[in-house]
């Protein structure tokens, strides 16, 4: 149906979140460090206001970029990462009480999301057993082996940055930009996409397609990417 | 002379074998790269989704989508292939990395490891550690032998929050090469002296069950 197809293309990330937030709600962003992540529609998010949030993350940005900006506003509340290391705003804030941080192996994390978007409530990974992750869970015994219960994620609203895509919501992402972006994609009860180059339905070859189009519920094309590099690793010529 | 980090970092290449797929950390890690003997061929895995790392780009190379896991600006190799984060624990969690090479704050003699938290100081969190050493066929630590203090960091038990429970199965430090029994009892073997490093500084600064190899030449 074109005209259904047609209705998730939204001509900016403000318009794209517009009746989607809400105080306290529980928000995943898709990235790693600030490779892939949502610019546009974190910039957004900021620019609402909603406080109180619960953001999944692998990292919690750097302080001038990514989730970080919605730390300097004290928009967080809690944060689901695996690794927060670059953000000097982060330990300021979880140091004197006012943030909240649960920190999971960035595999647990990764498959929880998957997990939660594939209607999965739990399962047993062996990472983390024996370890403070483990603590307070189930621990059960296969073959021998301990295995630790880990449960899956889902959020209200998912956050992803992909390469190409269409008014369909097909996603394609290019390069290490992929990371945790197509697992969020799936855990979102409503998922928003932005991408830097919005493409006519029809040009993407329906075996590249990284993310399918159903779902995706909203989409729109980026006006500029920074995409900042953290560590500019060169080698001389 | 104790080993450098470079001499540390080429020691650990020596461990590689040709058509391996592994997983480095980052500091001393990292440079094990660089001591990949000529003609063999070792597949980086990195574990945001890549496989196939290749060196630091040259200025005109920087690429923004081609990060490794320490965030660096990486290149990619022939036969690279980019996945999911979840599909980059599959593979690592799966058992398909043959490989792992990281740092360590303390290692125990039953191979239990720790590197990701000191009570009371701020916590960044331990990004995929727990689950390579948890998933990886074989593990090996590299790491300074004494810490900034001047405590060992072969511990018959480590005192900092675990990563690993029994994961360790060698550690190289700049004493030398030890092996670590992680399955059976627990005990560390000393297999290699670094040249000018004797026997007896090794025992000093190790808190662990020691047993000195056979063939370790006793200075």
């Amino acid at each position: 149906m074109a005209t259904d197809m047609a209705n998730k293309v939204y001509k900016d990330a403000k318009s794209a979140l517009d009746g989607l937030l809400r105080e306290g709600m529980t928000i995943m962003a898709g990235g790693f460090g600030l490779c892939g992540i949502p610019e546009n529609l974190i910039v957004a998010l900021r620019d609402s206001g909603v406080g109180n949030l619960t953001c999944i993350s692998n990292n919690a940005g750097v302080d001038d970029a990514g989730l970080g900006l919605l730390l300097v506003t004290r928009q967080i509340k809690r944060m689901i990462s695996s690794y927060v290391g670059e953000n000097k705003t982060f330990s300021q804030q979880f140091l004197a009480g006012e943030l909240e941080i649960e920190f999971n192996p960035q595999g647990t994390l990764a498959e929880r999301i998957r997990a939660g978007g594939a209607g999965i409530p739990a399962f047993f990974t062996r990472t983390g057993v024996g370890t403070k992750v483990a603590e307070g869970k189930e621990v059960r015994e296969f073959d021998g082996d301990k295995f630790v219960m880990e449960t899956g994620l889902v959020a209200e609203v998912a956050l992803v940055k992909a390469w190409r895509g269409d008014a369909a919501g097909n996603l394609v992402y290019r390069k290490s930009a992929r990371n945790f972006n197509p697992m969020m994609a799936t855990a979102g009860k409503i998922t928003v996409a932005e991408v830097e180059e919005l493409v006519p339905v029809g040009s993407l070859d329906p075996d590249h397609i990284h993310t399918p189009g159903i779902y995706v519920k909203r989409i729109i094309e980026g006006p500029s990417y920074e995409k900042r590099i953290e560590q500019r690793t060169v080698r001389k010529a | 002379m104790p080993w450098t980090r470079d001499q540390i970092a080429a020691r650990a290449a020596r461990e590689l074998r040709d058509g391996f797929y592994v997983n480095l950390g980052i500091g001393i890690p990292t440079l094990v790269s660089n001591f990949v003997p000529e003609g063999m061929d070792v597949t980086l895995q990195s574990e945001n989704g890549m496989l196939g790392v290749g060196p630091f780009p040259f200025e005109n190379q920087v690429d923004p989508d081609i990060i490794n896991a320490g965030k660096q600006a990486v290149t990619e190799a022939k036969d690279t292939s980019y996945f999911s984060s979840a599909d980059s624990f599959a593979m690592i969690r799966g058992g398909h990395i043959d490989l792992s090479i990281l740092g360590a704050m303390e290692v125990s003699e039953t191979g239990d490891l720790a590197n990701w938290m000191i009570p009371g100081k701020m916590v960044k969190g331990m990004g995929g550690a727990m689950d390579l050493v948890a998933g990886v066929k074989r593990v090996i630590v590299v790491m300074e032998h004494v810490s900034k203090d001047g405590a060992s960091k072969l511990l018959d038990t480590c005192s900092l929050p675990l990563t690993g429970q029994r994961v360790v199965d060698m550690a190289i430090t700049e004493l030398g090469l030890f092996a670590i029994d992680k399955k059976g009892n627990g005990g560390v073997t000393l297999l290699e002296l670094a040249e000018g490093v004797t026997v007896e500084e090794v025992k000093a600064k190790t808190r662990a069950k020691l047993t000195i190899g056979a063939a370790v030449k006793v200075a």
